[in-house]
C-alpha cells in the first residue's frame, strides 16, 4: 500500500504540500510515484516563477507516461530540488523526502481547500 | 527475419581510405570550393563512414534480417491496418517518368497531374465528399490540414469565437495534438461503457464556441458509432463541423461513406487503407477531403482540370487555408495508392472492408474465452482485449501476474508481430488486434492457436512469459536506461 | 476470388459461423440502413496487373524528362544504385514504426545511423527522425522556439527563404498563434541590422535563417547566435543538406536548432515527395524537440541495442500537451540518407559539392560572360545555385524547355530573373549545347 504522511496537505491530483512557516514544499505523493513507475525526468520551473493553485507548474516523466504537476497552492518559487535533475529516481525512493519545489505561500488560506492525509488516503482506494 | 543478432553500426565498419561511390571526372576546370571565404566554409571535418560498396550492401542486408515486416509474417497491429503492400505499386512508383523536378511546368507534367486528379476523384467517391487535396504528407498532417479547413471556414463566415474542438476520450493521441498545433482548445467527450460517444455528455459541451468535433467511425475500439446521425445533427445545429479521422476507414470501404454519415471534412491514410507500405513509420500520405462548399478552403495549390484548354493546371485560391507542403505532397506514395485503386476496382473494393471485418470477428470470437473482452458483440476491422483472463494471468497483485506486455513479447517468440498494446487508454491492459483482409484463415488459425498456447503458458509458467522474448535477435530492452543515460549518436556512445 | 484476398467460399462460410452471423452483410447489421451505400462505388473497374502497369506507364510517358537545372530546395543529385535497391527490401519497407524493438533492430539501427550523420553534419548534439520535408521541419522549428521560450510567441524568419518554405511557415504560424515577423532582405541577403534590432526588443522566441538562401546566395550569420542568446532567443539555421558537407555548420554558427530538407542526400525528386525534413538540436532542448528519437541501450543479456526513446514528449502519450502532432517516423527516407552517406562518405560528399559548385559557376560565368545575363547580386558568393537577370527570362526558359532543359525557376518577386541550379549530374557538354542553341 502506498504511504501517506500525517500533517501534510494533499491535492486530488496527487501533489502534497508540507508547510514550514511561510514556505510550502511541494511534491508528488507516494501513490503517484507508484502509479507512474520509474521516474526518468522532472520538468521544474525556475526560481522566482509564480505558481497558481490548481495550475500546472511542471511535469514528471516515466518511460511510457508523463504527468503534469499542478500546484496545490499559489506563491513564488524560492527553490527547486536540483538533486532531481541528475537523480529523478529519488522520487521513487522517497516521494515525501524528495520534494520538487519550495514556494513562498501567497495565500495560506488556500490550504483549507486541500485534503488531510486521511481524506487523501480514502481517494486512493 | 532471422534470430541472429547483427548489431554493428556502419561507423564500426569504416576504414580510412575506402570509398563506396564513383563519379565522372569533373570537366569544369578552374573552379574550387577553396575559392569560398574561410568564414563561410566548414571548420570541422565531417566524420562520415568510409566503406566499400559490398560492406554497405552486406551491412544493411544483415540489418534487414533483424527486421519484421508484413512480408515476414502476420502483423495484427491495431489501428495501423498492416495489409499486404502489392509489388506492382512499387514498380510503377519507380518509373523514371515520375522522377521529375516538382517545378516542371504543368504543361510538361500532364501525366503526373492527371494521376493526382484521378486519385483525388476516386477518393471523393469512396468518401462521399466533393473534393480532396493530396498535399498533406501523413495522417497527422491530414488532421492538422482538416482542422485548418474548419477554422478557415468559420473565420470566413466572420465567426471568430469558435476555438474549441470536441474529441472523444478514446481518440488517437494525434487528434488532440493536431488540434493543439492548430491553435484549438480540446474538450473531451466521455465514452459510454460500450465505448461509443456518450451523447448525453456531448450535449452540454456544444455551444457557439465549438468549431467542430473529431471522430473516427468505427471508433478506436472497432465499434461502429450508430448514433452518428444524431451526433452530426447536434454538432451541425450548434454551428460546428464534423471531422472524420480516416484511420479506421478500411472496414467502411464501399459499404458506408463518411460523407453520408454526416461528416464535412476528413483525412485518409493512404498507408493504411490503400496499401502503400508503412516504411518503418513513414513516409505516409494523408489526403484531406471536404464536402461541397468547402473546396475553396483546401490548401494551395490544387490540381484542376481546365475544361477549355483540356489541360491540368495548378491553381491557387486566395480563400484557401494556405500552404501545408512544399509541393504536391508525397507524390510517389500517391502513385502506389493509384495502382491499388485500379487493381481493386469497383468490383473488389467493398470486399476488402468486409473481409477485414470477418477476420477481426473470427479472432475475437475464437479467443474471448482466454482474454477479457470488455465490449462484446460485433466489431468492425479491429477489437480490443483487456488482457488475459484472470484464470490465466494470475492474481492481479502477484509479482508474476502476466500482463499484456508479457503476452506481446511472447508472441514475438512465435514469429508474430504483437498487437497494439496499452492503447486505447480506456483499459489498463489493452491489446488491440487488427488482422486486415489480406490474411488467410490458415494464418488466423495459427495465430489463434498460439494465443491460446500463450494463455496456457501464462498459467503453467508465468516466469517464462515475464522474461520473453527468448528467440528474438535480442532480449527485452532497458527502456529506463535509454532515457536516463541518453545516447542518440555514435559519438555519444563512444564518449 | 481476388489476388489480395485469400478467403475461399468455404473459409467465409465457416468463419461467418464462428462470428455468429449468416452473411458478410450481416457483419454490418448494426449500421442504420440509411447510412449504407446500397450500390457499387462509381470508380474505375478492376484492372489486371498488366493493365495497371500500362495505364500508369502511359501517364509517366506524358511527363517530359528534362535536363534538370532547377533547384528551389529540390536538387537532381546522383544516388548510387545500391541505395534504392536496399531501400526496397520489404523487411524495411513493410514494417511499421519500430515499437517492438526486439524484432525491429534493422529499422532502429539505420535510424540511429541517420541521427548520428545528421548530428555530425549540422554540428549539433541530436537529430530526430520524423519530419516530412524541409518546409514543415522549418515550421516545427518555429513552434519549438515558441515552446522553449514559454511566454514569448514572436518568431523572426528571414525573408530570403524560398517562397514555399515561407508559405508553409506562415500557414502554421497563423493557426498556431505565432507572431511571425519576416526580416527584410538587403542586397539579396537577410538585413542583419534589422534582425539584430528586432532581437534586441527582448520579446523574440527565435530567429530562423536560410543557407544558401532563395537566390542561392551564401549568407553570413556572424554575431546572430550571440545576439539571440543575449536576449533569450533561439537561433535556427536552415541549410540545404548536401551543402552541410562543406559550408559552415549550424553548430559552428552557434545555432540551437538546425532544420531543412535532406532530399539532396540521395533521395529521388519524385515530383515533390516523399522527402525527409531534418531537425537537430542541442542536448538542452531535447525535451522540446518534436518527433521520434532512437536511443542506444542494452538488452537483458547486456548487448547493445536500439529503441525508441524519450516518448513522453510525443502525441500518443502527451496528447494535446505533446511537442508536436508528429506521429511519422520517416523510416525509409532516413534509410535513403544513411545509405547514401555510407557510400559517399566524407570524400564523396565533398566531391559532390565540388562538382556542383564547379558546374554552377561555369554556367553562371558563361551566361554572364557572354552578356546573355547579368548578375543580380554581384560579389555575393554562391554554391550550386544562383540568380541572374536575363532579358525576356520567361521566353528564354520556354525556349530551354523546348530544347529539353529545365532552366531554373522564375525568381519570385523579381522581373526577368531565373534562379538556376547545377549538380554533379550537370555535364559540360549539356551546358555548352544549351548555350549554343538558346
Amino acid at each position: 500500500m502506498a504511504k501517506v504522511i500525517e500533517g501534510l496537505y494533499y491535492a486530488e491530483s496527487h501533489e502534497y504540500v508540507r508547510v514550514e512557516g511561510e514556505f510550502g514544499y511541494i511534491g508528488i505523493t507516494d501513490y503517484a510515484q507508484d502509479q507512474l513507475g520509474d521516474v526518468v525526468y522532472v520538468d521544474m520551473p525556475e526560481v522566482d516563477d509564480e505558481v497558481t493553485a490548481g495550475e500546472e507548474f511542471g511535469a514528471v516523466e516515466s518511460v511510457k507516461a508523463a504527468s503534469d504537476l499542478f500546484s496545490p497552492v499559489s506563491g513564488t518559487v524560492v527553490e527547486v530540488n536540483e538533486a532531481l535533475e541528475d537523480a529523478p529516481e529519488l522520487i521513487n525512493q522517497d516521494a515525501f523526502e524528495n520534494w520538487i519545489i519550495k514556494v513562498r505561500l501567497s495565500d495560506p488560506s488556500e490550504l483549507d481547500a486541500l485534503m488531510s492525509a486521511q481524506a487523501y488516503e480514502a481517494t486512493c482506494e | 527475419m532471422n534470430n541472429v543478432y547483427y548489431g554493428k553500426l556502419i561507423f564500426e565498419l569504416s576504414q580510412p581510405g575506402r570509398v563506396g561511390y564513383s563519379l565522372p571526372k569533373s570537366a569544369f576546370e578552374g573552379y574550387s570550393l577553396d575559392d569560398l571565404s574561410a568564414e563561410s566554409r566548414r571548420g570541422a571535418e565531417v566524420e562520415l563512414p568510409e566503406c566499400d560498396e559490398l560492406t554497405v550492401a552486406r551491412h544493411y542486408t544483415n540489418m534487414s534480417n533483424n527486421n519484421f515486416g508484413v512480408d515476414t509474417g502476420f502483423y495484427p497491429l491495431g489501428s495501423c491496418t498492416m495489409k499486404y503492400n502489392p509489388k506492382i505499386n512499387e514498380e510503377v512508383a519507380a518509373l523514371p517518368g515520375f522522377n521529375i523536378h516538382p517545378a516542371t511546368p504543368a504543361a510538361l507534367s500532364q501525366g503526373a497531374l492527371r494521376l493526382y486528379d484521378e486519385v483525388q476523384k476516386t477518393l471523393s467517391e469512396i468518401a462521399g465528399l466533393s473534393r480532396f487535396t493530396l498535399n498533406p504528407y501523413a495522417g497527422a498532417h491530414g488532421e492538422l490540414t482538416g482542422l485548418m479547413v474548419i477554422r478557415t471556414y468559420h473565420q470566413q463566415r466572420g465567426d471568430t469565437q469558435r476555438t474549441k474542438i470536441i474529441v472523444p476520450d478514446s481518440a488517437h493521441g494525434t487528434n488532440p495534438a493536431s488540434a493543439a498545433v492548430c491553435g484549438l482548445q480540446i474538450v473531451q467527450v466521455k465514452s459510454t461503457p460500450r465505448g461509443t460517444v456518450d451523447v448525453e455528455d456531448l450535449k452540454p459541451l456544444l455551444g457557439p464556441d465549438v468549431a467542430g468535433m473529431m471522430m473516427t467511425n468505427p471508433n478506436t475500439l472497432g465499434i461502429f458509432e450508430t448514433e452518428i446521425p444524431e451526433i452530426a445533427r447536434l454538432v451541425h445545429e450548434c454551428g460546428g463541423l464534423m471531422y472524420y479521422d480516416g484511420a479506421n476507414l478500411n472496414p467502411m470501404l464501399g459499404v458506408c461513406r463518411p460523407g453520408d454519415m454526416g461528416f464535412d471534412v476528413m483525412h485518409i491514410n493512404l498507408h493504411k487503407t490503400f496499401s502503400t507500405p508503412h516504411g518503418g513509420g513513414g513516409p505516409g500520405s494523408g489526403p484531406v477531403g471536404v464536402r461541397q462548399g468547402l473546396e475553396h478552403c483546401l490548401p494551395n495549390p490544387q490540381v484542376v482540370y481546365n475544361e477549355e484548354t483540356h489541360l491540368y493546371e495548378l491553381r491557387t485560391d486566395e480563400h484557401s487555408l494556405g500552404y501545408v507542403s512544399g509541393w504536391l505532397g508525397n507524390y510517389a506514395i500517391i502513385i502506389r495508392a493509384y495502382a491499388y485503386l485500379l487493381s481493386l476496382g469497383r468490383e473488389n473494393i467493398a470486399m476488402a472492408g468486409k473481409l477485414s471485418v470477418l477476420n477481426a470477428n473470427y479472432i475475437k470470437e475464437s479467443l474471448k474465452d482466454y482474454f477479457n473482452l470488455p465490449i462484446d458483440g460485433l466489431c468492425k476491422h479491429e477489437f480490443v482485449f483487456d488482457g488475459l483472463r484472470e484464470e490465466y494471468a494470475g492474481d492481479h497483485h502477484a509479482s508474476d501476474h502476466v500482463t499484456t506486455l508479457d503476452v506481446a513479447k511472447r508472441l514475438l517468440d512465435y514469429g508474430y508481430h504483437a498487437p497494439t498494446i496499452y492503447f486505447p487508454l480506456l483499459f489498463h491492459e489493452a491489446m488491440m488486434i487488427e488482422p486486415t483482409e489480406t490474411e488467410s484463415r490458415d494464418t488466423l488459425d495459427a495465430f489463434i492457436a498460439v494465443m491460446q498456447q500463450i494463455a496456457e503458458e501464462a498459467k503453467a509458467n508465468p516466469q517464462m512469459l515475464k522474461t520473453a522474448p527468448h528467440n528474438t535477435p535480442i532480449r527485452r530492452l532497458d527502456d529506463v536506461k535509454a532515457v536516463k543515460e541518453p545516447k542518440f549518436t555514435y559519438r555519444s556512445l563512444q564518449a | 476470388m481476388y489476388k489480395y484476398f485469400p478467403h475461399t467460399p468455404d473459409d467465409i462460410q465457416q468463419m461467418l459461423a464462428v462470428a455468429g452471423v449468416a452473411s458478410l452483410d450481416d457483419l454490418y447489421a448494426e449500421i442504420p440502413d440509411e447510412l449504407k451505400l446500397h450500390r457499387q462505388l462509381n470508380i474505375p473497374s478492376e484492372k489486371s496487373e498488366m493493365e495497371v502497369r500500362q495505364i500508369i506507364e502511359t501517364m509517366a510517358a506524358d511527363n517530359k524528362r528534362l535536363v534538370c537545372l532547377a533547384g528551389a530546395g529540390v536538387y537532381d543529385h546522383y544516388s548510387p544504385s545500391l541505395v534504392s535497391y536496399l531501400a526496397a527490401r520489404s523487411e524495411f519497407s513493410t514494417s511499421y514504426t519500430p515499437y517492438q524493438a526486439e524484432i525491429s533492430q534493422g529499422t532502429l539501427q539505420y535510424i540511429f545511423e541517420y541521427q548520428t550523420m545528421m548530428a555530425e553534419l549540422t554540428g549539433l548534439d541530436v537529430s530526430n527522425a520524423s519530419m516530412y520535408d524541409g518546409t514543415t521541419a522549418t515550421a516545427e522549428a518555429m513552434m519549438m522556439c515558441v515552446a522553449a521560450a514559454k511566454k514569448r510567441n514572436r518568431v523572426l524568419i528571414s525573408s530570403t527563404f524560398a517562397s514555399n518554405v515561407l508559405n508553409v511557415v506562415r500557414t502554421y504560424a497563423g493557426y498556431h498563434g505565432v507572431d511571425l515577423v519576416e526580416v527584410p532582405a538587403k542586397d539579396g541577403v537577410m538585413d542583419r541590422e534589422a534582425a539584430l534590432a528586432l532581437v534586441a526588443q527582448d520579446n523574440v522566441a527565435g530567429l530562423i535563417v536560410a543557407q544558401p538562401n532563395r537566390y542561392g546566395l551564401i549568407e553570413d550569420f556572424t554575431g546572430l547566435a550571440e545576439a539571440c542568446h543575449a536576449h533569450k532567443a533561439l537561433l535556427a539555421v536552415n541549410t540545404m543538406a548536401s551543402a552541410l558537407g562543406v559550408l559552415k555548420s549550424p553548430g559552428e554558427w552557434g545555432a540551437d536548432i538546425a532544420c531543412g530538407d535532406a532530399q539532396s542526400l540521395g533521395i529521388p525528386m519524385s515530383y515533390g515527395g516523399p522527402y525527409i525534413g531534418y531537425l537537430c538540436t542541442t542536448n538542452a532542448l531535447i525535451r522540446k524537440m518534436p518527433g521520434r528519437l532512437v536511443g542506444a541501450t542494452t538488452d537483458a543479456e547486456g548487448r547493445r541495442a536500439f529503441v525508441l526513446t524519450m516518448q513522453a514528449r510525443e502525441q500518443h502519450i502527451r496528447r494535446e500537451k505533446a511537442t508536436s502532432n508528429i506521429c511519422t517516423a520517416q523510416g525509409v527516407m532516413c534509410f535513403y540518407v544513411a545509405c547514401y552517406l555510407s557510400l559517399m562518405g566524407k570524400r564523396g560528399l565533398r566531391e559532390v559539392n565540388e562538382q556542383s559548385y564547379a558546374a554552377a559557376h561555369y554556367l553562371h560565368d558563361a551566361l554572364v560572360g557572354s552578356g546573355r545575363a547579368e548578375d543580380v547580386f554581384p560579389g555575393v558568393a554562391f554554391l550550386n545555385e544562383f540568380t541572374v537577370r536575363i532579358p525576356g527570362a520567361r521566353q528564354v526558359r520556354e525556349k530551354a524547355l523546348a530544347l529539353g532543359y529545365l532552366l531554373g525557376v522564375e525568381t519570385e518577386g523579381m522581373d526577368d530573373c531565373l534562379t538556376i541550379a547545377c549538380t554533379e549530374k550537370t555535364g559540360k557538354q549539356e551546358i555548352d549545347d544549351l548555350l549554343s542553341n538558346l
